[in-house]
């Protein structure tokens, strides 16, 4: 039993983080959302902890780190805090009904399993299931951002996508931590510039809804 | 050969008794601990018994126009419950009727009483009985493929669909820490909250309220058809209760395989025992921190259900390629 303990626990971790995206899916409130996020980061953040432990890779502790602080803690709250300040705590506006993108994520879950089973077929078994579990994080992050109207979401969207990739990179021996570094910075960067096109889309369109700029063509109101 | 028959029926009875005795206490203990937990003194753990007592007691009254569907339900539903609690090793593996019956054909017992409950909701024409069973039959219609699909990744998991290899496959220790297990584990909750109306979807406490829903389907029965519909609905919670202990806490269960050991048995009440405290209690706790949610939600809830179950099954297809 024990001799799969390990090759068992990182299959576990993986699929929290796959189930915290599904738990963003199925939020219908913009803080349950961003609370949901949160679990799906620190899930990626014990992750990457127990593969560090597992592989003897010490500087996988630092992605755990930066993944438990900037995407389980900083975001949320900075997050949280807009969505305070804006009053926009009512409701996720859905593009899709929340049963219908449920279903569309196990078919993308679907999705990923065929597509990377019969590739990495001569990989390792953790690696293929890594992959696998790390290519439908990413992809049900697309479906976040697809099917969810707010630029709040989007942003989770985007976010619980780089978690994906991290679970990726922390699945798979010999990944740099630059690599790491660099996604996580950018993310930040990212992440900020967001913050500031909130606050400038909520003044021209009294807004976040996305709908609203699609027609837009740069005319002033 | 005839004294293992007779002993694999006298445990067989043993199992029937301690299913029927130990139903309303599983009932009782879970109302005393969410009465604590919510500040009250609560009924004392035992009040089901009483409440069963008196409405046995009491004269039944039949509306003008019940068919004979409507008088039938009490006994059929409680035969069905009666003969699932009989399948789902409780204190005991091995149990002779367990042999008969899979987890499907668990759950199409389970399916064969809601049919007639409902039924039975429609049969009187009172508007609280239609709605009951219209209600009823959205909830059963979203709950079944969920607990199917659980049922089918747990055999994916051990290779059969009975209940007593199952529980001797993860004995064994043949599982691991394993992601479909988990995902099956948390569908089948949700699956068993729906099921017996426990907070999230209905609210067991209730009788004259819009949102009810199990409540308003038996609400024209009284006398000794309502106290065997309520006893029915006890043995569904034991049933479900022991179905989730067995299936992903077996340790400790009396594996009687050849012939009583005594020690062993007592050991298999013991656990027994422990699960339905634990259950009593995790659920109170569950239910005093949830609010109830609306009816249309529940299609949500259940979906969320199914998914998992769904991915439970996909997560074993991955796992088994390897």
């Amino acid at each position: 039993m024990f001799a799969t303990l390990a090759y068992d626990l990182s299959h576990m971790t993986g699929a929290m983080v796959l189930l915290a995206g599904f738990a963003v899916l199925y939020q219908r409130r913009l803080l349950g959302v961003l609370r949901a996020f949160a679990c799906q980061a620190v899930a990626v953040a014990v992750a990457a902890a127990w593969q560090a432990y597992s592989q003897e890779a010490p500087h996988l502790y630092v992605t755990a780190a930066i993944a438990l602080l900037l995407k389980g803690i900083a975001a949320p709250v900075a997050l949280d805090r807009i969505v305070r300040r804006l009053d926009i705590h009512r409701t996720v506006e859905t593009a899709v009904g929340i049963g219908a993108t449920m279903l569309a994520g196990v078919g993308l879950v679907v999705l990923a399993v065929l597509l990377v089973l019969p590739v990495t077929i001569s990989s390792a078994a953790l690696t293929r299931e890594t992959l696998a579990v790390a290519l439908s994080v990413v992809l049900i992050g697309f479906l976040i951002m697809i099917t969810r109207r707010n630029a709040i979401t989007q942003v989770v969207g985007f976010m619980s996508l780089e978690n994906g990739l991290v679970l990726a990179a922390v699945g798979v021996k010999g990944m740099p931590l630059v690599v790491e570094m660099s996604v996580a910075f950018s993310l930040l960067i990212a992440f900020i510039l967001f913050g500031i096109f909130f606050f400038r889309i909520r003044e021209l369109f009294d807004t976040l809804d996305l709908q609203s700029i699609e027609s837009f063509r740069g005319e002033r109101r | 050969m005839i004294q293992a028959a007779i002993t694999s029926i006298g445990l067989q009875l043993l199992h029937f008794m301690v299913a029927l005795a130990s139903a309303p206490l599983l009932v009782g203990s879970t109302r005393f601990a969410k009465s604590r937990l919510q500040g009250r003194r609560g009924a004392s753990p035992i009040q089901p018994y009483r409440d069963l007592l008196r409405l046995m007691r009491k004269e039944t009254v039949l509306a003008h126009d019940a068919s004979w569907i409507f008088r039938i339900t009490p006994y059929l539903v409680f035969a069905l419950m009666a003969a699932a609690a009989g399948m789902v090793p409780m204190f005991a593996l091995d149990l002779p009727l367990a042999s008969i019956g899979d987890l499907i054909a668990i759950v199409a017992l389970l399916a064969t009483a809601r049919f007639f409950q409902a039924l039975a909701g429609l049969d009187i024409g009172t508007a609280f009985g239609g709605m009951g069973a219209s209600r009823d039959a959205l909830i059963g219609s979203l709950a079944e493929p969920a607990v199917l699909m659980v049922a089918f990744a747990v055999a994916l998991v051990a290779g059969t669909t009975a209940l007593p290899a199952i529980v001797r496959f993860v004995l064994s220790g043949g599982v691991g820490v394993e992601v479909s297990l988990a995902l099956a584990l948390i569908a089948l909750v949700i699956v068993a909250i729906a099921e017996n109306g426990r907070i999230p979807v209905d609210n067991p406490a209730t009788h004259l309220e819009l949102t009810m829903v199990h409540e308003a389907m038996v609400l024209e029965y009284s006398g000794r058809d309502l106290a065997l519909i309520e006893a029915a609905q006890m043995l569904k919670l034991l049933v479900f209760v022991s179905l989730i202990a067995s299936l992903f806490a077996p340790w400790g269960l009396a594996v009687a395989a050849d012939g009583f050991d005594f020690a062993e048995l007592l050991g298999g009440m013991a656990v027994f025992v422990l699960h339905l405290l634990a259950a009593a209690l995790l659920i109170a706790v569950f239910e005093v921190s949830v609010a109830k949610m609306r009816v249309f939600r529940v299609v949500e809830f259940l979906g969320a259900a199914f998914i998992l179950a769904v991915l439970a099954v996909v997560f074993r297809f991955v796992t088994d390629v390897s």
